[in-house]
């Protein structure tokens, strides 16, 4: 059966995205533009884009999409979904309007695609949005996701960059669903793992978004494709550390077994290696290594408030079924950037 | 005594196949090696970082820009010395096999996140004598006085380091220094084959990217001056040519 929906399926989610060293080197070349209302764009590689409509209202703007990486094109169009999404909730946005962007063969199965359509819009409505159009090219692949605008008050974006010395670190989904979903394209994950691999993917971050705006958030971020440690890495702006306690954070217990069989893909190697100068593991699990860098396919929120507000953030969080963890404290500048232990 | 050879075609795959049909491989056989090609360098890594993990040692030969050969040896190829490669890179390996298994305090003086980095040739020299060689390139030429001269120098320096028998743990790239690792340099051969004997090649990124050749590294790693600092802090010997 993997065999057959291989042209489906191959590599897909986030692991498709382009490493950002890559990435980083094309976009600073781009012209710079300076328009005050844009309040956030390409500066702080943030989720999305936010437009200063007037002194009480902004724009958030953001898209994302990818290949397929599970089997059933109606889950497929609710992950893509929930992914897009996201980049919403890491603002402290509001959802409004999605419109869907497809790529997708000639020759295959239009069922698919309607069934990759309606997973799609299940979860806008979910999120209390209105699907309101799109555009489709033919493509060798299949590839879909949408791009989403939401709504907010200029004054309380939450951008990836405002973490505090004294902060923690709160993550609000398991990690691993990366090496889960890779494993099931060689046959190697249980039925069980890619179970809870798509209802981690599927859950939207609405609900960790909506116990954010009760406590004193500094930053926020969605984990997707540069892993857990790559995201965090761009939260520290070059001038905070972090201690990462690596037992405290949410993994899929599947994923570990999968990475002591080496299911090692390359984007969590890319995630490596653009790391290598920021990151120390002190006495870390070869596994564990692998799944703090293993690329997420819709995956939490991580986000910083004051460690006074940390339990009651976690204990509302918990009464939501969220699988969280206080997963690291920040810190003035250190000699490493990161220290995971 | 006869050494089997395995051999694994991992070229056109994507990571995780051909680690994954090298990890069965390596599985059957009590005794041997695998010899993997890949077309690609993360693939080398992959494979290495799961060497690493079984605790077997490895080396990494990179053919062209599309092909790599990587070998994993096994059982008592493993622990004796005859094979293909240099009686060097098996003992080294072995080296660092140990301080794996030593535990992470063996190797609290290197950066863990690029220990699947080195190479089976690396560690040579390690924390002997109280830290790390570091060779710091901060221009691309050497000494003062005629340009043309310096440049000249500077390559027939970096060539006589890869002959030496104890090679340096970093080469530390920075200011005019990068321009030495970057597409077009007459140096970045001699700097790849001082990567391949373990050498951890960093070069600053701030300075890739004034000179705009962010995207023309050609060889090793992109660091920063944290790490800059640290690695010098921690340096057992630093050379200046």
């Amino acid at each position: 059966m993997v065999a057959d929906d291989v042209v489906f399926c191959k590599g897909g989610g986030c692991t498709a995205k382009l490493g950002s060293a890559v990435l980083e080197a094309v976009l600073a070349k781009l012209p710079q533009q300076d328009d005050p209302n844009c309040l956030v764009g390409f500066a702080t590689s943030d989720d999305a884009a936010v437009y200063r409509l007037t002194d009480d209202l902004a724009m958030v703007q953001t898209l994302d999409f990818f290949p397929p990486m599970v089997e059933d094109p109606y889950t497929f169009g609710q992950i893509a979904a929930a992914n897009a999404l996201s980049d919403i909730y890491a603002m402290g946005a509001e959802v409004k309007t999605a419109l869907n962007i497809v790529c997708f063969p000639e020759t295959m199965d239009l069922n698919i695609l309607g069934q990759i359509l309606l997973g799609g819009q299940s979860k806008v409505t979910e999120s209390g949005g209105v699907l309101a159009g799109g555009h489709s090219i033919q493509d060798v692949d299949v590839k879909y996701g949408l791009s989403v605008t939401g709504i907010i008050h200029p004054d309380k974006i939450l951008t990836n960059v405002g973490s505090q010395v004294g902060d923690v670190l709160i993550l609000t989904k398991p990690l691993g669903v990366g090496i889960i979903n890779t494993a099931q394209t060689v046959g190697e994950a249980s039925a069980a793992a890619v179970a809870k691999a798509i209802a981690s993917m599927t859950t939207l971050n609405q609900a960790a978004a909506a116990v954010m705006h009760s406590f004193e958030v500094h930053a926020c971020t969605d984990v997707t494709g540069f892993g857990f440690l790559g995201h965090l890495h761009e939260m520290l702006d070059d001038r905070l550390s972090v201690e990462v306690d690596a037992a405290a954070v949410p993994v899929l217990a599947e994923a570990l077994d999968l990475a002591d069989e080496f299911m090692l893909t390359a984007a969590a190697q890319r995630n490596r290696n653009h790391l290598e100068p920021f990151v120390q593991f002190d006495g870390v699990p070869f596994a564990v290594e692998e799944v703090l860098l293993d690329p997420q396919t819709s995956g939490g929120l991580l986000f910083s408030v004051p460690e006074a507000q940390a339990s009651a953030v976690l204990a509302a969080l918990e009464q939501l079924d969220l699988p969280s963890g206080l997963v690291g404290r920040v810190t003035k500048r250190q000699a490493w950037e990161i220290v995971v232990r | 005594m006869n050494v089997e050879r395995r051999v694994v075609d991992g070229r056109g795959l994507q990571c995780p196949r051909p680690v994954i049909q090298t990890k069965r491989v390596l599985r059957e056989l009590p005794h041997g090696v695998v010899e993997v090609t890949v077309d690609n360098e993360i693939a080398v890594q992959n494979l290495a970082k799961m060497a690493s993990q079984m605790g077997l040692p490895w080396s990494s030969q990179t053919i062209s820009e599309q092909e790599y050969v990587v070998e994993i040896r096994v059982g008592s190829a493993a622990a004796g010395g005859e094979s293909t490669g240099t009686a060097g890179s098996v003992e080294t390996a072995d080296a660092e096999t140990a301080a794996g298994a030593a535990g992470p305090a063996a190797s609290d003086s290197s950066p863990q996140a690029s220990r699947q980095h080195s190479h089976g040739t690396s560690l040579s020299s390690g924390a002997a004598d109280g830290g790390p060689t570091v060779v710091v390139l901060a221009a691309d030429r050497m000494g003062e006085g005629d340009e043309q001269l310096g440049r000249t120098l500077m390559k027939a320096f970096v060539y006589a380091l890869t002959e030496a028998d104890t090679v340096p743990d970093y080469v530390l790239l920075y200011n005019g220094g990068v321009r030495l690792a970057v597409e077009g340099s007459d140096c970045v051969q001699d700097l790849s084959v001082l990567a391949d004997r373990g050498v951890e090649i960093m070069s600053c990124g701030a300075c890739l990217s004034f000179y705009g050749l962010t995207e023309q590294l050609a060889v090793g790693a992109v660091t920063n001056m944290y790490a800059i600092v640290e690695t010098l802090l921690g340096a057992g010997k630093i050379i200046r040519p």
